[in-house]
């Protein structure tokens, strides 16, 4: 087994490699794939022929994927608490995780970084590090999921969202905050706004006690642990609330937007 | 005269072979086999994106193109599978079927039909009652279809479900037990399909009902 291991990635990363292999690929090939596969898939072989125009069987899996959300969302209890474990059981190494290598994170100086707050708030000042920084911070040992199935346990401290959506006069009512982020190619991500306002969706400053390092998000994530690791933004700077849906950009590629663990 | 019509009438209803499986066994069955592919064969582009052991799927038995794809398939067949199984399960109880069909399973009949089968000496004349073996599967890969949908909801809700993946003993655990279960079904279909192709009157009987 082991050699059957070398033989089929040497020395390469499986998840990076399958990450970078999708990667290479322009966003209408990803689509595409989807349809693809229906036509390569079990209709095929069950039938003998192409038996779902691949359009529509893509529609049916879109559409089924919004049932999913409202489902989820119905699923979704704002006062169930993500289990927490002792420090203990904390990853080491936690892993790096993104559609780019490390070499490609956002570096982000903290002098001149101001998170931008924008939307359906009273006070849409700008915030500077420091005064982040001077918020009551809490915090969590919970285990990020990952799309892909792994997971790991993290501890991660910073200001509840809610606590700071209360403090900027945010309309609680809307439906979404809206991230976008450093990251290149600019990823962005909707929250829905009951996910933002649960206890433990936390604007993080600090991984294991220590600033936030760079292969984590600086200067500032957004660790959501009732959501999948993708809908977790890092290297923020923006956030607006809004009612509109703006999408995103893993949910813009077919992951289901709501995503909640 | 009279009473010879009734008994030529009698004679005719009773004539038809009897049915061996009914319409809504034969209409379950084919949706699950249905489902069941959907979600192995997407399952398995889903595990390729973070194997558990040395080893991924080929993409030509995938389904999906890439992981995104693949979830968008598993969390639709997901529905299909799952209502399809609480009415087999419902009405499998409700028609007393489990029962008469899979009852009793002893360890001693399991031991005789085992031996009888691997010389070849297992009767097929009547196709309605279950050798032992046969039962013995059959409730087993229902168990396991149970194991592997809630595995599975444990992992697509891991804190709004967090009771069900303590019961599997952790989110890692319960991607082990999904993996397993689906390596126990796959290994079941195998034998499945092979025996229903040794046995042609089994496979006519699940598409016409006898």
């Amino acid at each position: 087994m082991r050699r059957l291991r070398k033989l089929l990635i040497p020395g390469v990363d499986k998840k990076l490699l399958v990450r970078d292999a999708v990667k290479t690929m322009p966003e209408l090939t990803r689509r595409r794939f989807i349809t693809a596969g229906t036509s390569l898939g079990a209709l095929t072989l069950l039938t003998g022929c192409d038996v779902v125009d691949s359009s529509s069987a893509e529609e049916l899996l879109k559409k089924v994927s919004k049932f999913n959300d409202a489902v989820q969302a119905w699923m979704f209890n704002p006062d169930a608490l993500a289990p927490t474990f002792p420090e203990s059981m904390i990853t080491k190494p936690f892993p790096f995780n993104a559609y780019y290598d490390l070499d490609d994170a956002p570096e982000i100086a903290g002098a001149d970084w101001k998170l931008e707050v924008r939307g359906l708030v009273e006070n849409k000042k700008s915030w500077t590090l420091d005064e982040l920084y001077k918020l009551p911070q809490e915090k969590q040992v919970t285990r990020h999921i990952c799309v892909e199935g792994w997971s790991a346990i993290g501890s991660w401290t910073g200001t509840p969202l809610r606590d700071f959506l209360k403090l900027v006069g945010a309309d609680t009512r809307a439906k979404y905050v809206w991230f976008q982020c450093a990251d290149k190619d600019g990823y962005n991500s909707p929250l829905d706004m009951r996910t933002a306002l649960h206890p433990q969706t936390q604007m993080t400053f600090k991984f294991a006690d220590q600033i936030l390092p760079r292969a984590y998000g600086f200067p500032m994530k957004i660790r959501v642990p009732t959501k999948l690791g993708f809908k977790n933004p890092k290297y923020v700077l923006s956030m607006e609330v809004t009612n509109d849906y703006k999408g995103g950009y893993w949910e813009d590629q077919g992951y289901n937007s709501f995503s909640g663990n | 005269m009279t009473s010879l019509a009734v008994s030529d009438h009698q004679a005719e209803t009773a004539a038809p072979a009897k049915v061996i499986q009914p319409v809504w066994v034969r209409l379950v069955h084919w949706i699950n086999a249905f489902a069941m592919i959907l979600m192995i064969m997407s399952g398995w582009q889903i595990y390729n994106a973070s194997p558990l052991f040395g080893f991924t799927f080929s993409h030509s038995i995938t389904l999906g193109g890439w992981l995104g794809g693949a979830l968008l398939w598993h969390f639709a067949a997901m529905w299909l599978l799952m209502v399809n199984g609480l009415i087999y399960l419902a009405l499998g109880f409700a028609t007393g079927r489990f029962r008469k069909k899979l009852l009793p399973i002893t360890p001693g009949g399991v031991i005789a039909d085992t031996k009888a089968a691997l010389t070849f000496k297992l009767s097929h004349d009547d196709l309605s009652k279950y050798n032992s073996v046969q039962k013995l599967l059959y409730a087993g890969i229902i168990t396991v279809g149970v194991v592997i949908v809630l595995s599975g909801l444990s992992m697509w809700k891991p804190v709004q479900l967090h009771w069900l993946v303590s019961l599997f003993g952790g989110y890692d655990i319960a991607r082990y037990v999904h993996f397993t279960c689906m390596a126990l079904i796959v290994a079941f279909l195998v034998i499945h399909v092979a025996l229903a192709l040794l046995v042609p009157k089994s496979l006519r009987a699940m598409i016409i009902g006898r």
